[in-house]
């Protein structure tokens, strides 16, 4: 079996990516920022699903990190598209 | 033995996505963020997928296993691409050390047009003469 030290590293290092990302996200100064950061939550919850699974033992979580992986990238074509028709801004 | 690789491809995918979140809460602007944050990031889920194959060494594993990496590796640069082309042209302001702006010359924010930079003489006027169907018809059209 895994080292649960390595588990709970992992774990770690996965929580303070995620606590910056959301720093980023919350004060990112325009909403392209904003949209690069809910990215990388996106992909950072991907690999802590990931993680969990090895944890657990559980294959099945690794569905719901395809539907993450899917749903982010739908998310950010959206966010594009938005954000080429509304022309200018200054946020 | 397999439990060492693992615990490798973990650790190495965690730290991975810390350092792209470390650079996109340090970098100064939005092209240098997608540039921390897309590339780590995608190669630190593909990691952590990888460490879970092994951990499994089960076919259907890792068959979605590999489902998701290769998902990730095709669809993140065009997400980033998508994202940069739009930051751009709302008008996101670039650092100000930044050394290359070669959308600059070839872009018109009035008409919303964007040359290649590679067209014959004469031939980028052409939207400046009637800036009316590119306004219209252009990406706001659909």
């Amino acid at each position: 079996m895994i080292n649960p030290w390595v588990i709970d590293a992992a774990y770690l290092m996965l929580t303070a990516a995620l606590i910056l990302a959301f720093v980023r996200l919350a004060k990112g100064p325009s909403l392209p920022d904003r949209v690069v950061a809910l990215e990388l939550v996106a992909s950072i919850v991907a690999g802590m699903v990931g993680t969990h699974a090895i944890d657990t033992g559980v294959a099945a979580f690794l569905d719901i990190a395809i539907v993450l992986a899917l749903m982010a990238f739908l998310a950010a074509i959206g966010f594009a598209r938005f954000l080429e028709r509304g022309g200018p801004r200054d946020d | 033995m397999i439990e060492v690789i693992v615990s490798f491809f973990v650790l190495s995918g965690a730290s991975l996505m810390l350092l792209a979140s470390i650079g996109i809460i340090r970098l100064p602007d939005l092209p240098t963020r997608m540039h921390a944050s897309t590339k780590s990031g995608a190669l630190g889920t593909s990691l952590i997928m990888i460490a879970v194959a092994l951990a499994f060494l089960e076919t259907v594993v890792t068959a979605r296993a590999l489902a998701i990496i290769s998902f990730i590796i095709l669809t993140s640069p065009v997400a980033a691409h998508v994202i940069g082309r739009a930051g751009y042209f709302v008008g996101v302001p670039l650092w100000d050390g930044t050394v290359k702006d070669a959308l600059k010359d070839n872009y018109n924010p009035d008409t919303h047009f964007l040359s290649s930079g590679y067209e014959t003489q004469g031939e980028p006027k052409k939207p400046a003469e009637n800036p009316a169907p590119g306004s219209e018809e252009g990406p706001k059209g659909k």
